[in-house]
């Protein structure tokens, strides 16, 4: 029905809070990479965004990733895009838009990591309020 | 109410894609509007017409795209997670249409609800 169908909505002044929960490992499926497309494409329509690690997910901002042997490509460094995305935008004053980068503090301390071993700057977040402000977002997606 | 829909899985492997799609005939049966389905990750395979479920089987392919036909519901499959994974324009299912992620944030900025099926 693409022809006859309006595919453009007016969404125009709309602002939304969205979460991305990263919750999967980042090699060994390809969740991790995809959600983070999404993310990067989701910088240009200028919403609120939590970028969430939970579980395994914490690895993917891992420093020090090395892929060589799996033949993949470390996209890790693109993290620190996303940094600057969220640094510029929450800096800029003309731009109403938030993003936050949030880890979950019982995933981490599972396994073993603490902020300083990850490649970008974070807030940790203890599950129970995590789960609250999961609650209060009107989009969460999730890879 | 106006519903968007992510489909995160292919057909068949997992049930996502029936689930959403029995979301989206009980949401358009009960007055409500799918504004959009938009297929990501693996769910960009519910496009391909090359599938052949056995006769006796549901055909998920082909019922998407009825629904789309009948309730004029916008079928949007991931641009890049398509190419990645060989669905191109030569094998879209009718009904869908491929374009970009940014399809899936002005969906979930124009619908009231986003629902997400899939792992």
């Amino acid at each position: 029905m693409a022809e006859d169908q309006p595919v453009e909505f007016d969404t125009q002044g709309v602002k939304k809070r969205f979460m991305f929960v990263n919750r999967r490992a980042p090699y060994g499926s390809i969740y991790a990479l995809e959600i983070l497309e999404m993310v990067l494409i989701s910088a240009a329509f200028e919403q609120h965004a939590a970028i969430v690690f939970i579980d395994d997910g914490v690895f993917q901002l891992k420093k020090g990733q090395d892929t060589s042997a799996l033949g993949m490509k470390n996209f890790s460094p693109t993290y620190r895009v996303v940094e600057m995305e969220k640094d510029d935008a929450n800096e800029d004053d003309d731009i109403d838009m938030v993003w936050r980068i949030i880890v979950e503090k019982e995933s981490l301390e599972a396994r073993g990591l603490e902020a300083d071993d990850l490649l970008v700057g974070v807030e940790v977040m203890a599950a129970e309020e995590l789960s609250a402000l999961m609650a209060a977002q009107d989009v969460v997606l999730s890879g | 109410m106006k519903f968007g829909i992510v489909v995160n899985e292919g057909p068949f492997t997992h049930q996502a894609s029936d689930s959403a799609y029995r979301f989206a005939v009980a949401a358009v049966e009960k007055g409500h509007r799918v504004i959009r389905v938009f297929f990501y990750y693996d769910g960009v395979n519910n496009g391909n017409k090359l599938s052949s479920p056995q006769a006796d089987d549901r055909n998920l392919v082909k019922l998407w795209g009825e629904l789309a036909a009948e309730h004029k519901v916008d079928l949007v499959v991931c641009v890049t997670a398509a190419l990645r994974r060989g669905i191109k324009e030569e094998i879209l299912a009718d009904g869908f249409r491929i374009s970009g992620l940014g399809q899936l944030i002005e969906m979930s900025l124009a619908a009231d609800r986003t629902l997400v099926f899939g792992d």
